[in-house]
C-alpha cells in the first residue's frame, strides 16, 4: 500500500514539474471555456431551460467541463501513450517481473496525476469563468464534498477505460486507432461538447448510461445540485459500478495479455 | 523553397508507406478522424434539433461557416499539424539531427510522422461545405462563386502560418504546445459559429489583433449577404489572401528567430 501511495505522490510531483505546460493548459482551457460559454448563451437564449438547466447552470456546466477535462482524462488518461510505448518496445517485460501489480501501479500514477490536474488546471479556469460569467455555484457547502467524491470516482472510471485502451497494444502493436476511438467517446459521451441531458430520445438515454457519463455529466449534476440526498447514493453506485466492471475487465485482459507476451527486440 | 517542398514530399511519402504497414490501425484512425470531427458537427445538428437559429443564423448558414473553417483547418492540420511536436524534439535534443541534414528544418519538422489519417478531417469538412452549398439560398454572383475556394485556400494558409508560429514559440517554451491549440483548435471552434453570438470585444480581437476572422468570417459573411464583423468595410471580404501572406511573413520571421535561439540540450 505504501508503495502505491509513493507512486501516486510521484505522479503528482511529475506533473507539477511541468509548470509551463500547466500554464499553457490553463490558457487553452480558458479560451475554450469562453468560446463554449458564448455558444451556450446563444443556445439557452433561444431555448431557456434546455436540458433542465437555466442559463447560470449551463454556463457553470461549461466551466466544470473545462476544469475536469484534464482531471478526468476526457481526451487521454496521460499514461496510455507511455504504457503502449513500453509494450511496443518490449520494456513491459521489466514491468511484469517487478514486485508490483501492473494495473495498481498505473492506477496510482493516474490518481496522482489527476490530483495535480484538479488543483493546477481545474481551479484557475473555474475561477476565471466565475469572474467573467454569472455561474450557478453550490448553495450547500456539503455539495463541494459530494462533488469531489463524484470526481474521484470519475477519475477511477476514466483510468479503467484508458487502461483497457492501452492494453490493446498487446494485440495491435500500434494502438493509435483505438486511442482515437476512445478519445472520441471521451469527448462526446462524457457530455464535454454538449450536456447529455440535451441529447434527444434514445441517444440521450443510452449516452447517460455509458461509463463516460461518469467523467463529466454525473459530477457536473452533483455540482449543480441536480442529485442530492438519497439520489447521491444511486449516483455513486452508478459510477462505482462502472469502475468495478471496467477494472475487472482490465484484470482479465491483463492476465490474458501477459500470458501471450512476446518481447520484441534482439 | 523548391528544395524544401521536394524534401517535404519525399519524407511525407516515406511516412505514408510506413503507416500502411499497420493497415488495420490506419483504417481505424482514418475512420475515427472522420467521425471525430463529425461529432463536432453532430453537436451543431443536436443544437439545431432544439432551435431554429443561432443568433439569427439558419442551419445552412452555420453549416457554411463550419464547412469553410473545417476544410481550411483540416488541410492545415494535414500538411503542417506535425509541427506542434517540435517541443519534444527541442526537449530531448533530437532536433540536432535535423539541423545537420541539407534540407530546410521546417520541411523536415512538418513532414515528420506525416499523418495521412488527417484526410478524415478534410473530407468531413468538405462534405459539410458541399451540403451547406446545396441548402443555402444565396443570390450567387461570379465574385461570390470565386470567393468560396479562395476562402478555403486562404484559410488553409492562415491556419498553417499560425501553426508555424506556435511551433516557433516552442523553441522558448518547450512545454507550451497547448498555447497554439487555443488559436488553432480554438480558432476553428470559434469560427464555426456566427460572430454575433460572441462578445464584440472578442470579435474585434479576432478581426484586428489576431486576424483569424479572415479564415472564413469576413469572406463568408459577404457570401451570405450579411454585414462584415467588427465594423469592417464590404471589400474586406476579398483581402483574405493578403492577410494570409502577411501571416506567413510573420511566421517566417518567428521561425527564423526561434531556430536561431535554439541551443541543444546539455547533459
Amino acid at each position: 500500500m505504501r508503495l502505491y501511495a509513493a507512486v501516486a505522490a510521484g505522479g503528482f510531483r511529475r506533473y507539477a514539474t511541468y509548470r509551463v505546460a500547466t500554464a499553457a493548459g490553463v490558457f487553452t482551457n480558458t479560451v475554450f471555456g469562453f468560446i463554449l460559454a458564448y455558444t451556450y448563451m446563444a443556445l439557452w437564449d433561444e431555448r431557456p431551460g434546455l436540458g433542465g438547466y437555466d442559463m447560470a447552470e449551463a454556463l457553470a456546466y461549461v466551466w466544470i467541463g473545462q476544469a475536469l477535462l484534464a482531471t478526468c482524462g476526457l481526451m487521454g488518461g496521460g499514461f496510455e501513450d507511455e504504457l503502449m510505448e513500453r509494450v511496443k518496445t518490449g520494456d513491459i517485460a521489466v514491468d511484469l517481473y517487478r514486485p508490483a501489480d501492473l494495473q495498481l501501479w498505473w492506477l496510482s500514477v493516474a490518481v496522482g496525476r489527476s490530483a495535480f490536474q484538479l488543483l493546477g488546471r481545474g481551479v484557475a479556469p473555474m475561477a476565471i469563468g466565475a469572474l467573467a460569467f454569472d455561474l450557478a455555484l453550490p448553495e450547500r457547502p456539503l455539495t463541494w464534498v459530494a462533488f469531489l467524491v463524484s470526481v474521484a470516482l470519475g477519475v477511477v472510471v476514466s483510468f479503467a477505460v484508458w487502461f483497457l485502451v492501452a492494453l490493446s497494444a498487446f494485440w495491435l502493436m500500434d494502438g493509435a486507432g483505438v486511442v482515437q476511438v476512445a478519445w472520441l467517446s471521451g469527448t462526446f459521451f462524457s457530455g464535454m461538447l454538449l450536456p447529455l441531458t440535451v441529447f434527444p430520445g434514445a441517444l440521450g438515454e443510452v449516452a447517460r448510461l455509458l461509463p463516460w457519463a461518469s467523467l463529466l455529466q454525473v459530477p457536473a449534476d452533483v455540482f449543480l445540485e441536480k442529485r442530492t440526498g438519497w439520489e447521491l447514493v444511486g449516483t455513486y453506485a452508478f459510477q462505482a459500478g462502472w469502475a468495478v466492471v471496467l477494472l475487472a475487465a482490465g484484470r482479465v485482459l491483463q492476465a490474458v495479455a501477459t500470458r501471450r507476451v512476446v518481447v520484441q527486440g534482439g | 523553397m523548391g528544395a524544401g517542398l521536394r524534401a517535404y514530399g519525399l519524407i511525407a511519402a516515406m511516412w505514408v508507406r510506413s503507416t500502411m504497414t499497420y493497415r488495420f490501425s490506419f483504417a481505424m484512425t482514418l475512420l475515427s478522424n472522420f467521425t471525430a470531427t463529425g461529432f463536432d458537427f453532430v453537436v451543431i445538428l443536436l443544437m439545431f434539433g432544439q432551435v431554429d437559429g443561432l443568433g439569427g443564423f439558419s442551419f445552412a448558414e452555420v453549416a457554411f461557416l463550419y464547412g469553410t473553417t473545417g476544410t481550411a483547418f483540416g488541410l492545415a492540420d494535414l500538411s503542417l499539424g506535425q509541427v506542434q511536436r517540435l517541443g519534444r524534439r527541442v526537449r530531448d535534443g533530437t532536433l540536432d539531427t535535423l539541423l545537420v541534414r541539407p534540407v530546410p528544418v521546417l520541411a523536415q519538422v512538418a513532414a515528420d510522422r506525416f499523418a495521412l489519417r488527417r484526410l478524415g478531417r478534410v473530407t468531413q469538412g468538405l462534405a459539410v461545405l458541399v451540403w451547406s452549398l446545396v441548402l443555402l439560398d444565396v443570390a450567387w454572383t461570379p465574385a461570390k462563386v470565386v470567393l468560396v475556394p479562395v476562402t478555403v485556400l486562404s484559410g488553409w494558409l492562415i491556419f498553417s502560418a499560425v501553426m508555424v508560429v506556435g511551433a516557433a514559440f516552442q523553441f522558448w517554451a518547450q512545454d507550451g504546445s497547448e498555447v497554439a491549440n487555443a488559436f488553432t483548435y480554438g480558432g476553428n471552434t470559434l469560427l464555426q459559429y456566427p460572430p454575433v453570438i460572441f462578445a464584440q470585444d472578442l470579435v474585434r480581437g479576432v478581426v484586428y489583433v489576431v486576424p483569424l476572422a479572415f479564415v472564413n468570417w469576413v469572406p463568408a459573411l459577404y457570401v451570405l449577404g450579411r454585414q462584415a464583423p467588427g465594423g469592417l468595410p464590404g471589400w474586406a471580404a476579398f483581402v483574405s489572401p493578403v492577410v494570409a501572406a502577411v501571416f506567413w511573413v510573420v511566421a517566417g520571421l518567428a521561425w527564423r528567430a526561434g531556430i536561431r535561439s535554439y541551443r541543444s540540450t546539455g547533459s
